[in-house]
């Protein structure tokens, strides 16, 4: 890992976070690490309540009063838990949030123009005018070609993809190094999630920008992702380059929620759903592997200490019989 | 303080709506109190120590003794035994606005919100109009027209609070008859009266009662304040709003007590009523 | 848009005091005994006299008849004659509405500028201020106005002896000096209502997500509460202020009467006691008027506010 820290531009060490509920501090996610480099698009999976959207708070700062977090974030080489005054600021104008749903995250009474342009004219002090003439330059790629008409619209007035295409190039406004994308899609319907899914795409491969893009569609984070970050009870268990996450998975995590989507291309006679319920991170046993009650390929040796993580095949694997069951995991999930 | 305002305040108990419904202290004193005030109301009779109308005029605002725990009044009389008299009047008028009110107001939003269409823009454009009337000025309305005493000022109040309660039962009562299971019973040919009765309104108990708890309060506030201005409950009838208005003199006098054990006394109750009331819409939230 | 909803709102503003000066004029009109018993104050007179004063005041006119003349004289400022005062009773009303207008907005001023600070701070402060801030305003919200204002009397003007317990009071100050005890008693109750609401409504929206989405974005918090907490809490702090300011048009007349103020409400009372019925009329109608317009005022402030309120819908 050490290689990669000079050419990082995220780099997460060992991130534990602890929030308090009712009266006592419950982990939420356990020792995460990877990193995120200039240009690269990582994709963080997982079900409910596995700490993705944890994850990119704690790299936001936006985690709820009373949080603690253990290890390192770190930002262009700047510990981010540390940063205040005009390095916090610059620090977010640097790393941009779309949240999953527009609606919500967008201040009902205020005007689209003024959603849009608040960070620029407040933190950058560029003037109204400009402001306006970059946001509906930008709301133009992403495909809202009656720029200044919206801007003076107010959030009820448009859509939930429009709504999220307008909360995309706000995004884009600052002129960010860093995405983090929430589940960007999944309060949009169908159609509406491809074509958006699109824009944020080529957008960001044509200004060449990191992206952090969280989902629970493995198939989604696969299209538009370099390497995929599988979490699960609030740890990595798999760490894959995108392209082979599907057809040679690591974990028998990542096989299960693979074999749980609808795939068009094979027949698989029916779909499989992960026997049991997803652990929280406080809620996994200590000294065994979280996914071992719900695993199909669990053994004695699952239950004995909690895996590290292990490398495989230029992956990283929790599973101390990912070696093993290399090659066999596809199958006998669609056994 | 107007019920206006009361009911508006309802949106204080939404925001707070999450936190789960516990038997907590507050709703044991406040429960307490309620019970203590209607077994007052009832037994007070029983409970007076004295004769509350018959004056000592020589005693008049005296006290307090070990014999006359709270003294006389202005007129001599003895103010503990006017209050437990007084709590009869003072609870009856609140009970009877609320009872009506509440009737009239879930008859009038379960109609409108069952029938829809022209019934349910004439019954809700009827009570926006209703709405033009504070409740004290309809009640002053009353006893100016029809004569001081309780029944005007009481019947006054009732058609006056009743959008305020029908305003909110009928938004709760379209929520419910869009629920699936009230489209199943008409598919399976349940008569609207039926289904109604047997469901609809059952559905809505909790904020019926939660919704009376709180109006009883108000009720009781503006009751009193009649009474006050001496439009309500005529002296020499004991009265907890009649008894401050006798007794205001004792204020500048240097004789309090009289005066403020009855304004204690409609606070305390008002406050229990209040502090139930917002514990139960908290409860039937959080069922929700 | 909103021109819209404000002309359908004036509308509605139109047909409600229709109604209501309908429901005053024919309470009175059916109020047990003879109008001419009480014009004549009891006298039998002969029959020409009686004859002129039935066409005088339109009494042989069918009862619609008689309520357009009313209404008509009325909306020209004309409410008939005080039959214990032998006057004018817009007269009457014009001599006593400065004190109650003073009084209501005195109280008004107290809740909007009290309540709501008291509010905003206990909203973004937890602790001792904000506990005590709760109980104080549980009591205070049940407090009727008549109770406090003894209370008020008792510690102020008896014990402390810092204001007046009765009258008006000669000249701008000492009018103020006078009027600050009832204007406290009536604005207790509706302050502390005001408090909580604007508590809650502070909590409920520094917690909404899109105040996350400004702080991802490095929008400085002074900033931060004012254009995204404090603007969205506006909404219901102006509703609950709107409606809370509304209702003292009705109490104040129970603060006139204990503080001995010479204003509408306390006249009102007198005149309702009294069996004045076209005092009470006017008096009724006048405060009516004012009350639907505050609230008309509220429903257009509302919908000033809050872009996405939909035509007619009212302020909740």
């Amino acid at each position: 890992m050490n290689a990669e820290i000079g050419g990082a531009l995220l780099e997460l060490d060992g991130v534990t976070v602890r929030l308090p509920v009712e009266g006592s501090m419950r982990a939420v996610l356990q020792e995460v690490s990877f990193v995120i480099r200039p240009g690269e698009a990582i994709g963080l999976v997982g079900e409910s309540g596995s700490g993705k959207s944890m994850t990119a708070r704690a790299i936001d700062r936006l985690l709820p009063p009373g949080a603690a977090v253990n290890g390192r974030i770190r930002f262009g080489g700047r510990d981010v838990m540390t940063l205040a005054g005009a390095d916090l600021k610059r620090f977010r104008s640097e790393v941009a949030m779309i949240f999953q749903d527009p609606r919500a995250h967008i201040n009902p009474v205020r005007r689209i123009g003024d959603y849009m342009t608040e960070a620029l004219r407040t933190n950058a002090g560029v003037p109204v005018s400009e402001a306006s003439s970059r946001a509906v330059a930008l709301l133009k790629s992403v495909g809202i070609d009656d720029g200044e008409r919206r801007l003076r619209q107010y959030p009820h007035e448009l859509s939930g993809g429009l709504l999220q295409r307008v909360m995309i190039a706000t995004a884009l406004l600052t002129k960010p190094r860093l995405l983090l994308a929430d589940e960007p899609t999944t309060a949009l319907d169908v159609t509406t999630q491809a074509e958006v899914l699109a824009i944020l795409d080529d957008l960001r491969t044509d200004l060449h920008l990191a992206m952090l893009f969280i989902t629970h569609n493995l198939e989604v984070a696969a299209a538009i992702c370099d390497r995929t970050v599988v979490m699960y009870a609030g740890q990595i268990v798999e760490v894959r380059s995108s392209s082979r996450l599907h057809t040679d998975p690591l974990h028998p995590y990542t096989a299960a929620l693979a074999a749980a989507r609808p795939n068009i291309e094979a027949t698989t006679p029916r779909l499989l759903a992960i026997p049991g319920r997803p652990l929280s991170a406080f809620e996994a046993p200590a000294g065994e592997c979280a996914f071992a009650p719900r695993c199909p390929h669990a053994l004695d040796v699952c239950r004995q200490a909690r895996p590290a993580l292990i490398a495989l095949d230029g992956g990283l694997s929790r599973c101390v019989r990912a070696e093993e069951l290399r090659g066999r995991l596809e199958v006998a999930l669609h056994g | 303080m107007s019920v206006a305002a009361g009911l508006a305040a309802g949106a204080v108990r939404r925001y707070r709506a999450g936190r789960r419904f516990r038997t907590s202290p507050a709703i044991v004193v406040s429960g307490s109190v309620i019970v203590a005030a209607t077994v007052v109301a009832v037994a007070g009779p029983l409970l007076a120590p004295y004769n509350p109308d018959l004056p000592q005029l020589s005693q008049y605002f005296f006290g307090p003794s070990p014999e006359h725990l709270l003294g006389f009044d202005a007129s001599g009389r003895d103010v503990m035994s006017r209050l437990l008299y007084g709590a009869r009047t003072s609870m009856l008028g609140p009970l009877a606005v609320t009872l009506m009110c509440m009737t009239l107001g879930s008859l009038l939003a379960v109609t409108a919100a069952w029938r829809g269409g022209a019934l349910d823009a004439v019954i809700s454009s009827g009570l926006d109009i209703l709405f033009a009337f504070p409740g004290i000025l309809l009640a002053v309305l009353a006893a100016a027209v029809f004569g001081a005493g309780l029944v005007a000022p009481v019947l006054a109040l009732s058609v006056a609070y009743t959008p305020y309660v029908a305003r909110v039962l009928r938004g709760a009562a379209l929520r419910e008859r869009a629920q699936l299971y009230v489209a199943a019973l008409e598919v399976q040919g349940a008569s609207g009266v039926a289904i109604c009765l047997r469901h609809l309104i059952p559905n809505l108990l909790h904020l019926i009662v939660a919704q009376a708890t709180t109006l009883f309060g108000y009720a009781m506030v503006d009751l009193a304040a009649i009474s006050f201005l001496g439009l309500g409950v005529q002296p020499p009838n004991a009265d907890w709003g009649v008894m401050v208005s006798e007794n205001q003199q004792g204020i500048i006098q240097g004789f309090p007590l009289p005066a403020l054990a009855a304004g204690i006394c409609i606070v305390v109750v008002v406050v229990a009523f209040n502090i139930l009331g917002e514990r139960l819409y908290e409860r039937g939230e959080a069922r929700q | 848009m909103h021109l819209r909803f404000v002309l359908r709102r004036l509308a509605m503003l139109a047909v409600s005091l229709l109604v209501a000066s309908f429901v005053i004029f024919s309470a009175i009109f059916l109020a047990p005994g003879n109008p001419i018993a009480a014009l004549s104050g009891g006298r039998s007179l002969p029959p020409e006299s009686l004859r002129t004063l039935e066409v005088r005041y339109h009494l042989d006119q069918p009862f619609l008849v008689q309520y357009w003349y009313w209404l008509s004289n009325a909306v020209h400022g004309n409410l008939g004659l005080s039959i214990t005062l032998r006057e004018n009773v817009s007269d009457l009303i014009a001599s006593r509405i400065s004190t109650t207008a003073g009084l209501v907005l005195y109280a008004s001023i107290l809740i909007i500028v009290l309540g709501v600070s008291l509010g905003i701070l206990s909203g973004f402060r937890p602790g001792l201020l904000d506990t005590s801030t709760l109980v104080v305003t549980a009591v205070s919200a049940s407090l009727p106005a008549f109770v406090a204002a003894i209370v008020l009397i008792l510690v102020f003007a008896v014990q402390l002896q810092w204001f007046p317990s009765l009258g008006n009071g000669i000249g701008f100050l000492d009018q103020v000096r006078h009027l600050t005890l009832p204007a406290f008693a009536l604005a207790v109750s509706s302050l502390a209502i005001v408090a909580r609401v604007t508590r809650s409504a502070i909590r409920e929206e520094a917690r909404r997500e899109h105040v996350q989405t400004a702080i991802s974005r490095g929008i400085p918090t002074a900033q931060l509460i004012r254009r995204h907490v404090l603007r969205n809490a506006a909404i219901p702090i102006t509703t609950i202020s709107g409606i809370t300011v509304a209702s003292l048009i009705a109490v104040a007349a129970v603060v006139e009467v204990v503080f001995g103020l010479a204003g509408l409400g306390a006249y009102l009372v007198q005149s309702a006691q009294s069996k004045d019925l076209a005092v009470v009329q006017g008096i009724s109608l006048l405060l009516v008027t004012a009350f639907v317009l505050v609230n008309v005022l509220v429903d257009v402030l509302y919908a000033v506010l809050d872009p996405r309120v939909s035509l007619g819908s009212r302020a909740q």
